[in-house]
């Protein structure tokens, strides 16, 4: 009996050992969250000088955000760059991953190139992405190499160009998260019991043979959390095409994103529309977030 | 498709062949954009204006006076942006080893409705609820402070995740038996036994967090209004903004190294938890 209450004297230091957390939560999270909603039923701008709303309004900052063409427009854009940058880190990552894992190979320095490949994930992102405009404008050092180099015979405007905008900021995502992809990837190949490859190469399996047999198959789970955590980062896109485009999403908004889109809106104080906005881009992350618990979930 | 054809038809001295040179090219990738920022960042405006050169040159100390007597407040941003990131650090991995230790060293009834609740927000991105944040910040009157971004990190579910999952391997919960037999009250328990056990974690944890912060544009940029307030990431983008050609380049190179280059060293100096920490990290194995 007595040690009973004595595990309940205990355990109420779990309560109390949460309030920092859920206070905080509750505070800076959760009731903006309410307001966020709750804004968005409401018909709230400014127009020049004057003051409009709020008044309730239902659903009609949805329907007005869905029937207008911009959301289409700045959601394409994002997908697009996010896609021209996942399909190349995924792939390098894998194959990295699977050399840096692969114990016959035994490659020299791999600390070394960890270190190299992991670096541009921590630098800041509208720090980089300030460089790659003056290292990419007209003027800039990229086109004195090209020039030098006679790859080109006259200088390119890179940010002028809805595809080369496009490609740099898509190429920019690359580089800063390949380096934590190939190293997520690695630690689950490391957990992949060595003894199935063995009796993989024992009965003769070629190194591909391996890679597209066994380790793929059941890296499959980390694979998917990849994808998805990183279909959540796409979608919030925002440092480097609002500092590369000077918050303009142009040529001609081809690289405007959904963020950027809702920075605009909250710059201007259209709390209707962005809050429309916030609730579309919550569901969406709220359903992918319910699939990636799904994965952790099952894993443990 | 590629990985296999070369794979199936070279010996294992063509195979590392292979990789060393992929990870050759792949690491000029990452590193070339830094070489040709400190090269640029040594060099005199008339200079950059004459073409790229491979090696530096003698004007760095040039170019840091002039940004740091420019029209950008750029040492006061940078005060700004360590005294943000440095208190983020702290709150973050304090409370997340605190909240932490609560799911796993108590037995309670929410226990299990809590981590559930926690791993479901940790993925939903903050500028959802930005709008919101914004009009909350604004009623309480801490528009264009540091404290709308410094006491939200007290919730941080990634930091609490990855803290959590190192106490699962790391300490054993008949420490905190032992701690109580001795008479420590639960708090000092806490601070002087299980914190000191966390540290490799929470080292790990406090750079991300600190990295993280430093690196932040959108939310500071919603918040900070007046220039003396402003971080290093709004300062850059106002250096987009304004009108380029009238820009002395070897500054704006200069003011670009300053923001990256300090956090680079700092990585090279503790790389190897870092990149070990990622990995502990992400999934478990």
């Amino acid at each position: 009996m007595k040690k009973k209450s004595n595990v309940v004297k205990y355990n109420k230091w779990g309560y109390i050992f949460l309030i920092p957390f859920v206070v905080t939560y509750l505070i800076f999270s959760l009731i903006p969250l309410v307001t966020t909603f709750y804004n968005s039923f409401f018909e709230c701008y400014q127009s020049g000088l004057n003051q409009i709303g709020p008044n309730f309004v239902g659903l009609e900052n949805f329907k007005k955000l869905l029937s207008t063409p911009d959301i289409w427009i700045y959601a394409k854009n994002t997908i697009i760059m996010w896609i021209m940058g996942f399909v190349p880190q995924i792939i390098v990552s894998l194959v990295l991953a699977a050399w840096f894992s692969d114990p016959s190979l035994r490659l020299k320095g791999q600390r070394f190139f960890k270190t190299v490949i992991y670096l541009p994930n921590l630098i800041m992102a509208s720090a980089f992405a300030m460089l790659f405009f003056t290292l990419f404008s007209t003027t800039g050092p990229i086109n004195d190499i090209l020039l030098n180099l006679g790859i080109i015979t006259e200088r390119y405007d890179f940010i002028g160009h809805v595809w080369s905008t496009r490609t740099l900021i898509a190429f920019m995502n690359f580089i800063m998260w390949f380096g934590n992809t190939t190293i997520l990837l690695m630690a689950g190949m490391m957990g992949i019991d060595p003894a199935l490859f063995e009796a993989a190469q024992v009965d003769g399996a070629k190194p591909g043979q391996i890679f597209f047999q066994i380790t793929l198959p059941l890296l499959r789970p980390i694979l998917v959390y990849t994808l998805i955590t990183s279909l959540i980062g796409g979608l919030q896109m925002f440092d480097v095409p609002q500092i590369l485009t000077n918050q303009t999403g142009n040529p001609s908004r081809s690289c405007m994103t959904l963020i950027m889109y809702l920075n605009r809106h909250l710059l201007s104080k259209n709390y209707g529309m962005g809050g429309a906005l916030s609730v579309i881009l919550f569901i969406i992350t709220g359903i992918l977030s319910i699939i990636v618990y799904k994965i952790t979930d099952k894993k443990d | 498709m590629n990985q296999k054809s070369v794979s199936g038809g070279l010996g294992i001295n063509g195979r590392r062949t292979v990789s060393y040179i992929v990870l050759a090219i792949v690491s000029f990738l990452c590193l070339f954009w830094f070489y040709v920022l400190f090269i640029n960042c040594t060099r005199s405006h008339s200079e950059l204006t004459k073409g790229f050169t491979i090696l530096p040159s003698t004007h760095a100390l040039e170019n840091l006076y002039n940004i740091f007597h420019g029209s950008l407040p750029v040492i006061q941003g940078m005060i700004n942006s360590l005294i943000i990131a440095a208190s983020c650090a702290v709150l973050t991995t304090y409370f997340s080893a605190m909240t932490a230790y609560a799911i796993h060293a108590y037995d309670f009834k929410l226990k299990k409705f809590m981590f559930t609740f926690i791993l479901l927000i940790m993925t939903i991105p903050t500028q959802c609820n930005a709008l919101g944040f914004i009009k909350l910040v604004d009623r309480m009157g801490m528009d264009d402070t540091f404290w709308p971004l410094i006491i939200p990190s007290i919730a941080a579910p990634v930091t609490f995740f990855y803290i959590k999952q190192y106490m699962d391997s790391a300490l054993p919960l008949s420490l905190v038996e032992a701690a109580r037999i001795d008479g420590s009250g639960e708090f000092r328990t806490f601070n002087s036994i299980v914190l000191p056990l966390l540290k490799p974690a929470i080292a790990v944890q406090a750079i991300f967090s600190f990295v993280g912060s430093w690196n932040n544009y959108f939310t500071p940029a919603l918040i900070l209004h007046t220039n003396e307030k402003k971080t290093l990431p709004i300062l850059l983008a106002q250096l987009r903004g304004a009108d380029f050609l009238k820009f002395d380049m070897g500054q704006v190179y200069m003011m670009i190294a300053f923001s990256i280059f300090p956090v680079i060293l700092v990585y090279l100096l503790l790389s190897k938890h870092i990149v070990q920490g990622v990995a502990l990290g992400g999934v478990k194995g």
